[in-house]
């Protein structure tokens, strides 16, 4: 019952709808920044390697090489701040968090290509399966 | 209008703010809350309001209880509170009455009483911030322990007598506790929630009382 009135109280700050995307895609995050009156929006592009929480306190982390530095940045899922979330290529994962990411450099980071929800689906699992599908995970 | 509600802990989550800023809250559902019984100086020789909260299933409650209740023409509560009010009460404050979160409605920040959940029996180290003992240098055996007490001769006699009230390990917890100016980020009319800035003292399901805040400075 508390869970359902948690659920309530935080209903005003929770996005309607999130996009979905899973753990190994290649995503734009946008960003608006605010500097004085002038608002713009600054584009992150990496690979998801964790999502974390529920609720509203979910949050996603995206990695990125800049100038041969690893970057990780972590964003709430439900951030006012955060404007779109754009999937640009999937990847096939067998694991929950890509943290072995960070111990490789070069062609090793590469995730095995996923085209598909259908070649993310374990095979043998029903079409109706639902356990990939980011919604469920709240 | 009623100075403080009572409520239960429900739990703690987080909520932006229209800047955009997420703010740690603990969500109370609080009320409704019933005047049980309005004190005065005539009578009582002092000011004051009694609150119920929750009702009390009627095999579970006792006559006096029942009897109480009635005169404000109410079920009996599980929960009776007073507070002290400064002045006689106004006329909104009336024995029958009953309030909601609208009572905190414009307050900015409010004081919460609860009490702290029980931590058994705690050693000096947790319970009063002592420094406890070098972990290494030749330490052995006690690393947490609170060291001397006092001197063979502390209380000029020889023999030494401990000083009443010297912090040692004992029970910790379960105390009635007061944590004062969180800030009140939003009030849920529709589900009688309140959403309060940090943590609150007790666990979830506590009844805790929220109060405007008596020391926060108004800006």
């Amino acid at each position: 019952m508390s869970d359902e009135l948690l659920k309530k109280a935080t209903e005003s700050t929770r996005k309607k709808s999130v996009p979905e995307f899973s753990i190994g895609d290649t995503v734009g995050v946008a960003v608006r920044i605010v500097e004085g009156d002038k608002e713009r929006q600054q584009v992150f592009t990496g690979t998801v390697i964790a999502r974390k929480g529920a609720g509203v306190s979910e949050t996603f982390t995206v990695r990125r090489i800049v100038n041969n530095e690893g970057v990780e940045r972590v964003f709430p899922v439900h951030s006012p701040r955060i404007a779109d979330i754009r999937v640009v290529r999937s990847a096939k994962t067998r694991r929950a968090k890509l943290y072995y990411l960070r111990d490789r450099v070069g062609k090793a980071t590469r995730l095995k290509h996923a085209d598909s929800k259908k070649a993310r689906r374990p095979a043998g699992a029903p079409a109706g399966d639902e356990r990939t599908e980011p919604a469920e995970r709240e | 209008m009623l100075p403080g509600i009572l409520g239960k802990k429900i739990g703690m989550t987080q909520v932006y703010d229209e800047n955009d800023v997420l703010h740690p809250v603990t969500v109370v559902q609080a009320g409704p809350c019933t005047v049980m019984q309005v004190k005065n100086t005539d009578t009582d020789g002092y000011d004051a309001v009694q609150i119920g909260f929750e009702d009390c299933k009627p095999h579970r409650s006792r006559k006096p209880q029942i009897g109480h209740a009635g005169r404000a023409g109410v079920r009996a509560k599980k929960h009776l509170r007073e507070i002290r009010l400064p002045e006689p009460a106004g006329e909104d404050i009336r024995a029958g009455e009953t309030y909601g979160v609208e009572a905190l409605e414009g307050v900015e920040y409010v004081d919460i009483i609860g009490v702290s959940k029980g931590k058994g029996f705690a050693g000096v180290m947790k319970r009063h911030g002592f420094s406890g003992q070098p972990a290494s240098h030749g330490a052995e055996k006690t690393h947490r322990s609170a060291g001397s007490i006092a001197g063979h001769a502390s209380n000029a006699g020889l023999g030494g007598d401990i000083k009443k009230g010297k912090r040692m390990a004992g029970h910790m917890g379960v105390d009635r506790t007061t944590t004062r100016h969180h800030k009140l980020i939003g009030i849920d009319k529709e589900n009688n929630l309140l959403l309060i800035k940090g943590p609150v003292p007790g666990a979830k399901g506590q009844v805790v009382m929220v109060r405007k805040s008596k020391t926060a400075r108004i800006r």
